[in-house]
């Protein structure tokens, strides 16, 4: 479980995050959802740690983890696997090196372990025969999942996706939403999802969280949202036709 | 930002660099990769540079120095001062910096970009130090040999075009060389070297690690890395003369 107590960021002069309070349930995928903009990477990343905080508390499993020293932040990151917006595969890397470089940096394995570690994830996410690929050669959707494959090889205890199906067609997409919902359950993780896609929300919202200009604005399970009377959140969840028609047709029956 | 602040960013990020490695042997393997990539890749445009600057002073020389009064193995020793002095390490430190500085700005300023930098932080390894240690290191470590490389194919250039243009007999140009030779300058060469080569891959990485936005910016950082290594260059030749040779 995640606590954010109010937590409050800014770059410079602009308010991003304002004064946040949100649980994140364990065994969950959590979803966060706002408009481009609203403010979920830095509150990801606030979340983290990459971004300091002004004010507020975040609190992991109990141990607040924003008054942690450097050191015992970095302890605590090896807990965390982070899904990053662009897949943030390591260039000059194969496939193969990529999942296992956190091995290669943080366990004594020998070499045939970390390898059938790596394959296991890559397993894991349906990715084989790619280990000697470059990044370069993959697409879009393979370096999303080899992404996810670096960021479970720890068997980490919290997930972080930022915006795991950009740029991916609605099947893809749809399938990256489940792998992430199926290993949060399987492997008992916190798991938070910032997302703009309605489908995803749909498909894995255990608890959304709707973000409004660096508020939190609204909170709910997906089958909410339908009956909410929020202005902010229907106008940004029935933005297309398609939606509003849907949103129709289920109150009229 | 001003200067004073970028100064102050730049020694916070150095140290960082020089903290505590998490893992040596992954480190040692990086700096293995960086010799090859910013050093051994470095070889031919030295050799190339230096053969034809070698070949130029010493034509210079000899035009310059055509009354009979001097003697023509002043040409062989002046060619060789030269490169001791200033060309083997000053002017290819700055053609260096257009090299290896820009690699190293849009490589690391690419994996800024891309939040890869972001992805190995998350993963709790030291970014600063895993991505520019093993970078230092290396051209730290290769600097000297690439300087003794560059004098050595200096003088030979200025040999072949003194002899092949008839400007100047073999045996001339071998006493010349000889003639009154302070090893010192070697040293002091040497020194220089690996104070550019720290300059350049520290400078530039740092313009790399704290590049914002996206490819255009990345370009950006690498034009103010090679200009910000060249101008630092010059400043601390400067400094190092001053200190070494009075
Ligand atoms: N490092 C930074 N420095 C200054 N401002 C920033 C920084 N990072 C983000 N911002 C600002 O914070 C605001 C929120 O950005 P953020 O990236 O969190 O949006 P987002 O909700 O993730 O959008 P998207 O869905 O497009 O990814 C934006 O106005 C952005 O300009
Ligand atoms: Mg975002």
């Amino acid at each position: 479980m995640i606590e954010v107590k109010n937590l409050s960021k800014s770059f410079e002069h602009t308010k991003v995050l304002n004064d946040i309070n949100i649980v994140f349930d364990k065994g969950k995928a959590n979803l966060v959802i706002g408009q481009s903009g609203s403010g979920k990477t830095v509150l990801l990343k606030s979340i983290v740690g990459l971004h300091n905080v002004d004010e507020g508390e975040i609190v992991f499993d109990g141990t607040i983890f924003n008054h942690l020293n450097f050191k015992e932040k970095k302890e605590m990151r090896k807990e965390i696997g982070m899904l990053f917006q662009g897949g943030a595969l390591f260039d000059s890397s194969t496939v193969e090196e990529n999942v296992m470089f956190p091995l290669d940096m943080f366990t004594e394995m020998s070499f045939e372990e970390k390898r059938e570690r790596t394959n296991e994830c890559l397993k894991r996410v349906n990715i084989i025969n790619a280990n000697q690929l470059y990044p370069a050669e993959l697409s879009g959707g393979m370096k999303k999942r080899v992404a996810i494959a670096r960021a479970i090889a720890l068997n980490p205890k919290y997930l972080f996706c930022d915006e795991p199906n950009s740029g991916l067609d609605p099947k893809t997409a749809l399938l990256i939403d489940n792998l992430i919902k199926e290993i949060t359950i399987e492997f008992n993780m916190t798991t938070i999802v910032n997302t703009h896609d309605m489908n995803s929300v749909m498909e894995i919202g255990d608890k959304v969280i709707f973000i409004y200009k660096g508020d939190k604005w609204w909170e709910g399970t997906k089958d909410d949202i339908f009956d909410t009377e929020n202005k902010e959140l229907n106008e940004f969840v029935f933005a297309s036709k398609l939606s509003q028609k849907i949103k129709d047709l289920k109150n009229h029956y | 930002m001003s200067l004073i602040n970028h100064i102050g960013k730049y020694l916070v990020l150095l140290y960082r660099v020089f903290s505590r490695p998490e893992k040596l042997k992954l480190y040692y393997k990086e700096t293995i990769k960086e010799i090859d990539k910013l050093g051994l890749n470095s070889i031919w445009i030295v050799v190339i540079i230096s053969v034809f600057m070698g070949a130029v002073i010493t034509i210079q020389t000899a035009y310059n120095t055509e009354n009979p009064i001097y003697p023509k193995y002043l040409i062989g020793l002046t060619a060789r001062d030269t490169l001791l002095l200033e060309f083997s390490s000053t002017i290819v430190a700055l053609i260096l910096a257009g090299k290896i500085g820009s690699n190293i700005a849009s490589e690391i300023g690419t994996m800024r970009v891309t939040e890869q930098i972001d992805a190995l932080e998350i993963m709790g390894v030291n970014s600063a130090s895993f991505l520019i240690l093993p970078k230092i290191v290396a051209t730290v470590f290769f600097s000297p040999f690439l300087c003794i490389l560059s004098m050595f194919i200096g003088i030979f250039g200025g040999w072949v075009a003194g002899v092949t243009t008839g400007i100047m007999t073999s045996q001339d140009y071998i006493y010349g060389i000889q003639y009154a030779f302070i090893p010192y300058y070697i040293v002091y060469a040497l020194i220089k070297s690996a104070v550019f080569s720290f300059l350049i891959t520290s400078i530039s990485a740092y313009h790399g690690y704290y590049s914002f936005g996206g490819s255009l910016e990345v370009g950006q950082s690498s034009t103010k890395a090679v200009v910000h290594s060249s101008i630092s260059i010059l400043l601390f030749n400067l400094i190092l003369t001053q200190l070494l040779l009075s």
